[in-house]
């Protein structure tokens, strides 16, 4: 293993985290698909994301698409001005300061049905 | 103070996979990597193989990965890293012996890029002229030593070597922003191509892996801009 900085940290979530909601998407793509085997069908399908377990993954989903999405403006910006390079850290503990502003009340509010 | 040092070993054409090789050495706090290896090889193992010219830091013979990072052997020193030192080769290049690694790709995308200074016309009587705001432009890329720490330590690197690669790009930029040259189409179309500087993903090892200092990943990203809007 390497041992890189914040950088590559960043980088290797943004795989893991834009894989995941690949992911996410090719299962949303098949389950609105089911729907031309009626509505009944449709219906039984979808009840399954009220099971608790799709519950937590879809905290999971936020986290990645909220990660993914910070860290893709993080390194926008950074390309645009390159200048800025060199408060680069800076830029990803902003990063993970909004993510953490974020995440935590909505997986709160996401959770609460649970409990 | 006592230092265990565990070393990447492999012989092309003799041994089948690398292996770890542990020495035992004798030194100062002040004593540099570098000096480590001289004391086994000197001392313990002849048989150990790793490159070095100059010793100080000016050559770049001597990039190798030590404690997980890409490090000068000549420029990191034992109290920096602790009683437990691992090196390796640098990765992403074929060994051909410990810690001698091919470098001839590496050098073939270093010539790629046109590293000199194209101009065409009659050249002037006297020096060609540049103010030092023009000359701080690229002041930084001057730095670079071709030691290959940049780009072994590039993710993007690792997982496609056609990629030109950042040392390359820093060498491209030297002279992409030198006011003095004529040759920034070529240079440009060379960079801009599938292999050029959109493969970097601005990950930032390369910055941190530059015994000169140099913001590599900046460099990068100016020559990005330069391609992207057409001025430099």
């Amino acid at each position: 293993m390497y041992r890189g900085g914040e950088g590559q940290w960043a980088w290797i979530l943004h795989r893991f985290t834009g894989l995941g909601v690949l992911l996410f998407l090719v299962i949303h793509i098949l389950d609105t698909f089911v729907i031309v085997f009626g509505p009944e069908t449709y219906d039984k399908v979808m009840a399954l994301y009220r099971h608790p377990l799709f519950r937590v993954s879809e905290v999971g989903l936020a986290a990645a698409v909220l990660f993914h999405a910070l860290n893709g403006i993080r390194i926008t910006i950074l390309d645009f001005f390159p200048e800025w390079s060199g408060r680069q850290r800076q830029f990803f503990y902003g990063v993970v300061a909004v993510f953490v502003l974020v995440f935590v009340p909505s997986a709160y509010v996401m959770l609460k049905p649970l409990f | 103070m006592k230092i265990t040092l565990r070393v990447k070993r492999f012989e092309a054409g003799r041994d089948r996979e690398p292996y770890w090789a542990e020495y035992e050495v004798e030194a100062e706090p002040t004593d540099r990597v570098l000096d480590l290896l001289h004391a086994v090889k000197w001392h313990q193992d002849s048989t150990l193989a790793f490159r070095r010219s100059c010793g100080h830091g000016v050559c770049g013979s001597d990039a190798m990965l030590i404690n997980g990072r890409n490090r000068l052997a000549c420029k990191v020193l034992v109290k920096e890293l602790g009683a437990r030192i691992t090196i390796e080769p640098m990765r992403g290049f074929s060994v051909v012996r410990d810690l001698i690694v091919e470098m001839e790709g590496f050098f073939a995308k270093y010539r790629s890029v046109q590293p000199y200074l194209i101009a065409d016309g009659e050249p002037p009587a006297n020096e060609r002229l540049q103010s030092p705001e023009q000359r701080a432009k690229f002041d930084d890329t001057t730095k670079c030593i071709l030691c290959g720490a940049c780009t072994t330590s590039c993710p993007s690197f690792w997982s496609n070597p056609d990629y030109v690669g950042p040392a390359a790009i820093v060498n491209a930029h030297r002279f992409l922003f030198d006011s003095r040259d004529q040759a920034a189409e070529e240079r440009l179309a060379l960079l801009g191509d599938r292999d050029g500087v959109w493969r970097c993903r601005t990950i930032y090892n390369c910055t941190e892996a530059c015994p000169r200092g140099i913001e590599v990943t900046r460099a990068i990203g100016e020559v990005k801009k330069a391609i992207l809007l057409g001025r430099r």
